[in-house]
């Protein structure tokens, strides 16, 4: 799939595999983007605005399985196990802990 | 990426503030929270020709986004029910006054399969007795100020937006119970 190459890593400590669909202007997906690498945790993004349309529809399709709404930030959890929609900062750093 | 100047945020900002104080709107009194948001808009702007929520994705085509260009429909509703609006900037004058720190808002805006089936199927009832009616009524969809005459206004004489953020109103006669 081509959006794929456009997904971003984020460097940190690896505890659950976690996928931020987000936009590049939007502040509430920049505080998650934050928070996460204030908890030092590993993260994947992709910023949807800055997709060309054809990568943007395919990218949708697939943010779409996870949250209809297409709401931004959307907090996807090792492939869907768990879904955040928005900078729900409790979820977030609850991410961090290892054993739930 | 695009470069928003610093001047043309103080700008906007400024033009935002004076406008919206005498009319029961408020702007988060976070500034720099603010201030990144009103560059945002105006990356939004510069993208697609008009100032798209930032917090949401925009189509480019200005006919199907009319609903999330800033202030958008949602606005005042959640306003109303969170104390902010979906982005944050505008709060209500409670949270405005106190300060008080914003908590994620759920997306009130449909579906984009609901938002076809629903456009255009605006309707208000009226009894049998009051069923002629002069003038179309034009509804401000962000604000809900209804006038009554042959064009909506240019601008809307409340909130400020532009006049294709008027919907036409349906009159409908239902008998009475």
């Amino acid at each position: 799939m081509s959006y794929q190459s456009q997904i971003k890593n984020v460097p940190g400590k690896k505890v659950k595999k976690i996928m931020l669909y987000t936009l590049s202007t939007c502040i509430w997906c920049r505080k998650t983007k934050a928070l996460l690498s204030e908890l030092n945790l590993e993260y994947d993004f992709l910023d949807m605005d800055l997709l060309s349309e054809e990568d943007q529809e395919e990218a949708y399709t697939e943010m779409e399985s996870y949250n209809p709404h297409l709401s931004f930030p959307t907090i996807v959890i090792n492939r869907g196990e768990q879904v955040i929609k928005g900078f729900e900062e409790e979820m977030i750093r609850h991410l961090g802990h290892k054993n739930d | 990426m695009i470069n928003i100047s610093k001047n043309a945020v103080e700008d906007l900002f400024s033009s935002l503030s004076s406008f919206n104080s005498c009319r029961g709107y408020f702007l988060n009194p976070d500034t720099a929270f603010t201030k990144s948001l009103i560059e945002s808009l105006l990356i939004n702007d510069d993208r697609y020709g008009y100032q798209a929520c930032p917090c949401r994705l925009a189509s480019g085509e200005r006919s199907l986004d009319l609903d999330i260009i800033c202030p958008c429909d949602y606005r005042d509703s959640d306003v109303a029910e969170f104390g902010a609006c979906y982005c944050g900037l505008y709060v209500s004058r409670q949270l405005a006054q106190t300060g008080e720190p914003i908590k994620p808002i759920p997306e009130r805006r449909p579906t984009k399969q609901d938002r076809l089936k629903s456009s255009n199927k605006k309707e208000i009832a009226m009894s049998e007795e009051s069923n002629s009616i002069k003038y179309p009524i034009w509804r401000c969809e962000v604000c809900g100020y209804l006038c009554a005459r042959d064009e909506a206004p240019d601008t809307c004489p409340i909130c400020g937006v532009s006049r294709d953020r008027f919907a036409k109103v349906n009159i409908v006669t239902v008998a009475a119970k």
